[in-house]
């Protein structure tokens, strides 16, 4: 294709530009492009790409608001409730996309599993926990790290590391007492 | 220590050179976690601020190396001084919009910085240079294990550490890599990869994070889900995608040095010409400029300047910081002036 300017030269640089929320796009051959001062502004092209801030608020907004009938009727009430704790209704996070403290994910806990289902694609956390949270949980949880480890270990063959890890990975089985031997 | 330093200095571990320096700026592991009894950051008065606090720093006192770390308060720090913590990369612009209560940890290498206080009551974030995100994970790890042993942290057997804004929710992990793009920019191609990128799962956002531009083709690429899967498969998952972009932009690179040739050699010395020589450089101009040099240095072009240089005027060059040296708040023009000087001093004075 021929050049939109000097219809002479083939084209070889496609340029998009965007001033004042209006896009244009021409094809030109370099000379043109650069004697438009294209050129840099190709290469300055990312250097203006703002990225949006997450109106987190808004995105809840539409995640939530849609839906059945029913549902709006349900959103209604939730929206009056509110958290004993912090004092955060639920309107309130629907507005600013912010929870008030723990105690809130217990009180809306039916709204927000919808949500958090629907941003995180599942609701159940098998990342780590806590030591001091649930002993049992925490140790199902090292032993799938140590296992994880023992892996590597002994894909690099690191024997005297795999070693001890089986021996780390053995006590623990011990502490979880039988059952726990799939991981 | 002198905590002058962290205004002062630039010699954040994240500006040595690490794996993959080519394209790899640093990567970075951040962790919210948040206490059980208190209110959250955002919902949170004056006193449960300072109760928050006082109880984090009570709790540092254990860290392994307790003797490296420094706490900041914010309220005590000047406009300019936290403008240098955000330039750093050691707090986030959210972090210190409000002060009051608000507080961060930091090592003395600023690999590790706590932040106290921003939406959480905790971010726990370490920093390294290159592509090192699973050293900064297991450092986040311990350091995080070591907290907790005197912190009530809220946690649900279902969803995990609990967190101001559900996107965080579960691990609590957000995973970031610095990546300098510039070829993937100069042919187009970057709108492209970010698209991709993201119906992958992965988000891109600019230099200082959310909402904020992608100075000098410089892009943060971070993982999106927080719940459902364990922290060593979200960081793998991400070094996956993040390993593609970096032989995409190299690929990039290859072309754009056989296609343009002579052309390319020619912006990156012009480019070079003006750092060493201009006498007035704008903070955008500056970063726009350093980019293009620093494509010329991983093409072999320019083989006086090192990329640690380069990295130590990511830092140098910004206004916060210029502003901090000179121990005063300084007009836009002298600024530039001021800046002109410091990049011809680096790239110049240092010539082998």
């Amino acid at each position: 294709m021929l050049c939109e300017k000097c219809k002479k030269r083939p084209a070889t640089v496609f340029v998009r530009r965007t001033l004042n929320g209006v896009t244009s796009e021409a094809h030109l051959c370099e000379d043109c492009a650069r004697e438009q001062g294209s050129l840099n502004i190709l290469f300055a092209g990312a250097g203006n790409l703002t990225f949006p801030d997450w109106s987190l608020g808004n995105l809840f907004s539409s995640l939530l608001g849609q839906g059945a009938p029913g549902m709006q009727a349900q959103a209604v009430k939730a929206s009056t409730l509110r958290c004993s704790q912090c004092g955060l209704t639920y309107a309130n996070f629907r507005e600013r996309g912010r929870l008030g403290c723990a105690q809130c994910y217990e009180i809306f806990r039916d709204q927000l599993q919808p949500l958090i289902q629907r941003l995180q694609g599942g609701v159940k956390h098998t990342g780590k926990i806590p030591r001091r949270a649930e002993g049992k949980l925490r140790l199902r949880y090292d032993l799938k790290s140590l296992r994880r480890q023992l892996q590597e270990a002994v894909a690099k063959e690191e024997f005297e590391l795999a070693a001890k890890l089986r021996d780390e990975i053995k006590a623990l089985e011990q502490k979880l007492g039988g059952g726990e031997m799939s991981g | 220590m002198d905590k002058e330093k962290f205004f002062t200095q630039v010699d954040a571990a994240w500006l040595e050179q690490g794996p993959e320096a080519d394209t790899v700026i640093s990567s970075r592991i951040r962790l919210a976690r948040n206490l059980d009894a208190l209110p959250f950051p955002p919902a949170a008065g004056k006193e449960a601020l300072h109760e928050v606090l006082s109880q984090v720093e009570a709790a540092a006192k254990h860290l392994p190396e307790a003797k490296r770390f420094h706490i900041l308060e914010l309220s005590r720090l000047s406009p300019l001084e936290r403008q240098v913590l955000i330039e750093k990369h050691l707090v986030s612009p959210e972090h210190v919009r409000e002060a009051e209560g608000r507080g961060v940890i930091l090592r003395d290498d600023q690999a590790v910085s706590i932040m106290i206080n921003e939406e959480d009551h905790l971010r726990i974030q370490i920093l390294l240079p290159g592509l090192s995100l699973l050293a900064a994970w297991q450092l986040a790890n311990r350091l995080d294990d070591s907290l907790e042993q005197h912190l009530d942290y809220a946690f649900d057997k279902g969803v995990g550490f609990l967190t101001s804004c559900p996107t965080n929710v579960g691990t609590g992990l957000r995973a970031s890599i610095m990546l300098h793009l510039p070829a993937l920019v100069l042919l187009n191609q970057a709108g492209q990869v970010f698209t991709t990128l993201a119906q992958l799962g992965a988000v891109v956002r600019g230099l200082y994070g959310e909402g904020t531009q992608a100075l000098g083709n410089y892009f943060q690429i971070s993982n999106q889900l927080t719940l459902n899967h364990a922290e060593e498969d979200l960081i793998t998952t991400l070094l996956g995608l993040v390993n593609q972009v970096i032989q995409q932009e190299r690929a990039a690179r290859e072309r754009l040095y056989h296609e343009l040739g002579n052309r390319l050699v020619d912006m990156v010395w012009r480019a070079y010409g003006t750092l060493t020589h201009a006498r007035i450089l704008s903070g955008d101009e500056a970063m726009k400029l350093l980019s293009d040099v620093r494509l010329g240095v991983n093409l072999n072009l320019l083989p006086q300047v090192k990329l640690t240089d380069l990295n130590r005027l990511l830092v140098l060059t910004r206004s916060g910081y210029i502003q901090r040296v000179a121990g005063k708040e300084l007009p836009a023009a002298e600024r530039d002036e001021r800046r002109a000087a410091i990049v011809r001093e680096e790239l110049t004075g240092k010539v082998r």
